[in-house]
């Protein structure tokens, strides 16, 4: 079966890759492109941890069909450190203990950085809200509210 | 498994070739197709794609609404002239799913899903329909009866009756999960008042049969009296009838049948 060739931007960069008939983002954004922040959970929709932003918007990777994203931008984990440092988000999970064995925590940074820039003096029930499709099995949830909160505190006393 | 991809730029041909093609199946939002490709369906060879722009169409102003197939939960959120489904829309999965699943694909969701699906029952639905024969409107009742058959059929829009007050329109899901999870129950009830009795009341349920089924019982309990308790005890005792609810992991058929009575009761009488 012939592969489709797809361009889209990634994290600022844009990319060109070939994908076959039914190939998912997940699967080329971690395969084809390398970028192995997005996480394999359930496949179903139901855990979160391939969340990405697709023209800012929260998506799950493995349930869009690779070819739509043709020239839309896509964002991911490995795009939201800034330089050197560490987004405010990420600063903020590090200091709150809101990663333990990690395996939920990019697609909560990204459902957390939908968020913040939508909305970004969030309640914490707005927060608690926009992590809903995102399951974390081991950190627990509080420290990721608090860190989000956290985050969304020092961003608008900077 | 490599499928074909096949994107046309109107809903006319997208629906030629799933009326043709028996592997094909229309790709909306993704949450059902691209879940059943990650799992390994080998009876999908074909996902069809159209980015024709009547289907994310909504047409909010008049007493009917009309909302394209392709059109998210997360837009139905954003619009105020859609409050009365704001509830339904939001007792969709988290936000990612909102922004992907769509009132097309919603039809098609098996049980513990398709809630929004609920809502549009109890208001009347009618489902716009392409097949190979050209297009037609479908009574939502009878569409849910043969939904098994409507995989050849493209799903062009939904269109519902505008609930004329608030209080006329009344949903909730029960699930063990907040503020995401599958559905235990779904309930949706539409009761228009005229001259203060109840006139063409329609009561909706989710996950207590093998599609979304109107409780026809509870409804003619309703139907022409005041909303009093007597009247809504009345509809509480028959609302199972005629329900054929299943087990799964959510909770047991038998569970289903005693609760769905309790919170029939509270939907009606307003509480919480």
């Amino acid at each position: 079966m012939s592969k489709t060739p797809l361009q889209f931007r990634h994290n600022g960069r844009d990319v060109a890759i070939f994908v076959d008939g039914g190939t998912n983002l997940l699967v080329a954004l971690r395969e084809l492109i390398g970028d192995m922040t997005p996480k394999f959970g359930c496949g179903q929709g139901g855990c979160g941890t391939c969340s990405v932003l697709i023209d800012g918007e929260l998506h799950l990777s493995c349930l869009t069909l690779a070819e739509t994203v043709a020239g839309r931008s896509i964002e991911t984990l490995d795009g939201m450190k800034q330089g050197p440092n560490l987004h405010p988000l990420q600063r903020a999970f590090a200091d709150n203990f809101a990663a333990q064995c990690g395996y939920c925590t990019p697609g909560m940074l990204m459902a957390a950085k939908a968020l913040l820039d939508r909305n970004p003096s969030p309640s914490r029930a707005e927060v608690v809200e926009a992590i809903s499709g995102n399951i974390c099995r081991c950190t627990g949830y509080e420290p990721i509210i608090n860190a989000i909160l956290a985050a969304a505190g020092g961003r608008a006393s900077a | 498994m490599a499928v074909t991809v096949k994107t046309f730029a109107n809903s006319a041909e997208a629906a030629a070739v799933l009326s043709s093609d028996r592997g094909a199946r229309y790709l909306g939002g993704g949450t059902l197709v691209m879940r059943a490709l990650n799992e390994g369906d080998v009876s999908i060879s074909t996902v069809v794609r159209a980015n024709d722009q009547a289907l994310a169409r909504i047409e909010a102003s008049g007493p009917r609404i009309t909302l394209g197939a392709g059109v998210t939960f997360a837009r139905i959120l954003g619009e105020r002239d859609l409050v009365f489904l704001h509830a339904p829309a939001r007792s969709i999965g988290g936000p990612a799913v909102r922004n992907m699943g769509t009132v097309g694909g919603n039809l098609f969701a098996p049980n513990p899903y398709g809630d929004f699906t609920v809502a549009l029952l109890a208001l009347d639905a009618t489902v716009a329909v392409q097949g190979g024969f050209g297009a037609r409107d479908i009574a939502i009742e009878e569409f849910l009866q043969s939904r098994e058959r409507q995989s050849g059929a493209l799903v062009l829009s939904v269109s519902c009756t505008r609930p004329t007050s608030a209080e006329a329109f009344r949903y909730r899901k029960v699930a063990r999960i907040k503020p995401k999870g599958g559905s235990v129950i779904t309930l949706a009830a539409h009761l228009p008042i005229s001259g203060g009795r109840i006139a063409g009341a329609r009561i909706a349920l989710g996950s207590m049969a093998p599609t979304q089924i109107r409780a026809k019982a509870a409804e003619r309990a309703l139907e022409g009296r005041i909303l009093d308790a007597a009247t809504i005890s009345a509809a509480a005792s028959a609302v199972t009838e005629g329900t054929s609810p299943s087990d799964n992991a959510l909770g047991s058929a038998w569970y289903r049948r005693e609760i769905v009575g309790v919170h029939l009761r509270r939907l009606l009488s307003g509480q919480e």
